[in-house]
Parts: structure tokens; sequence; C-alpha cells
């Protein structure tokens, strides 16, 4: 007999979830993947001072990410952040912002929305990532300008995506969820030729 | 295909951009004073030269925001 459901038994599901079989026939050098549920918080502020402790490093400037295993903050506009966690829920990670904003400065002035609902996370790496990006991405990739630490909001294919650099071929990519299956579409094709 | 530079973001690809129209038309002191004719005058007509202009952009798939460029409408080429 199944099991009733209730608020205790159902379970937080992604935009991508079930796509892991046609990820999987992906070679090691255009891997894909889709990353676990990421709480994200969006911040607008003109004191960003107020929110380092949260994220343990400096807001981050233009094209830009910090931050750490914990919370991630990255640059959206030139006064609002999105703040990303793995490891906290939506509430905690609002209610951290929050208190963050509150407690640190004093009149510090900080807005606080949970969008968590709005995105969902890939993870792109490999050989060819690069390759497979440069596809459909105006955004110049080359590790000299885009590496480990480098953030952009722009389009991929006809996606508006948010693009993490993690390190040498290694990519994190941000999607409404709406258009996740479209953009899941989008780079298995891409990823066609590198194989 | 040409790049154009966000404040705030640094040159990004044309795509990303939304075009706002002439920059500087300022809001009537006392709209209900207009006629009709001086509203849609407001409303409707823009400058339209050949050469440099002021205007409004948004970086739409970007940072979201507005900001006035200045571009030759001859060249294409914007000025910074
Ligand atoms: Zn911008």
């Amino acid at each position: 007999m199944e099991s009733p459901v209730s608020t205790e038994t159902l379970r937080p599901t992604g935009a991508l979830d079930g796509w892991a079989g046609r990820f999987a026939e992906l070679p090691d050098s255009v891997a894909l993947l889709a990353e676990p549920f990421h709480a994200m918080v969006d911040v607008r502020t003109a004191d960003p001072a107020a929110l380092e402790g949260l994220v343990g490093a400096p807001l981050p400037g233009p094209n830009a990410w910090t931050g750490g295993e914990r919370v991630t903050a990255i640059r959206l506009g030139p006064d609002e952040w999105l703040l990303t966690s793995p490891f906290l829920a939506p509430p905690e990670l609002e209610a951290a912002a929050r208190a963050a904003g509150a407690a640190a400065l004093p009149g510090a002035r900080v807005a606080v929305a949970d969008v968590s609902a709005q995105r969902t996370t890939v993870r792109l790496r490999g050989a060819h990532a690069r390759d497979v990006l440069e596809t459909g991405c105006a955004i110049d990739l080359h590790p000299r300008s885009f590496g480990a630490g480098s953030a952009a909001v722009t389009l991929l294919g006809q996606a508006g995506v948010v693009l993490l650099g993690l390190g040498p071929s290694d990519y994190r990519v941000l999607v409404r969820s709406s258009f996740a299956a479209y953009l899941a579409e989008w780079l298995l094709d891409a990823a066609r030729e590198f194989r | 295909m040409q790049l154009i530079r966000c404040p705030w973001c640094g040159p990004r690809e044309e795509v990303e951009f939304h075009y706002g129209g002439q920059a500087g038309v300022a809001y009537p002191a006392d709209p209900a004073a207009l006629s009709d004719e001086d509203w849609a005058r407001y409303v409707f007509v823009r400058d339209n030269p050949k050469g440099r202009f002021e205007e409004r952009w948004s970086h739409a798939a970007g940072c979201r925001r507005w900001f006035t460029a200045v571009r030759d409408t001859a060249t294409y080429r914007f000025e910074r």
C-alpha cells in the first residue's frame, strides 16, 4: 500500500530530474550534471559589506562571484547579488541574509527575496566544456578573461543564464526552471560534435 | 553584430540589449495643462538626427539596468 502524501513525504524536485540518463551518455570531455537543489536569495543593497560575514568574503564586483562552500555571492547588477547555498534551506538563507543586513552595519538597507524556485543548476565540465559553451555564448570564455571566480549574466543559446567559472574547463550554469529543458536539449545537441 | 559597453558589465553582444529611444525627454511639468497636440508631441515625436544621438539602452539579458549612451546613427558607432 502506498503511503499517504503529506508535507513530510513530499521531497523537493528539480526541473532536470529525469535527465540523468541522457546526460550520462555524454563522454567525460563534456560531462553534464544536474546539480542538487541550491537555495537562492536575491539581495539588493547599497551596503554590500553588511553581507561579508555571511558569504565569508567581500561581495564580488562586476562579472565575478565570491564565497565558499557554504554560501556563494554572484553579482547580478550594481546593487544586486544572488546568494546561493546547497546546504541551507531557502528560509534559512533568507533569514541569514536579513539578519546579516540588520546586524552588521547600523542603518544598512538590505532588501532580501527568496528566489530559490526561479532557477535550477547545471554543471558542465571536461576538456570540451568551453567548446560547447562557445557555440552559443558571446562572452569571451578564454581562461585569460573568464576563469575561476568569473561570472556573467548573459545568453546561452536563446536562454538567459547566469554562467559561473569554477576552474579550468569547469562551469556552473544557472537557468530559469522553465528554460531548463530547452537548455538541456541545447547542451546535448551542442555536445554531439565533441563526442 | 557589435559590442555595446554596459556601464555596469562592460562590453557585451548587442543582442543582450533593448533599445529605449531618445534620452532626456522630460516629463511635462504640468501635464494637465497640455493640449492634445502637445501631449501627442510629448508621447510620439522624437528627434531623428543623422549622426550623434543620445539614447536610452537597457541591458535586458544582463544586469537589466538602464543607461544613456551616445551613438552615431549613421555609423552605429558608440562614443566611449
Ligand atoms: Zn549590464
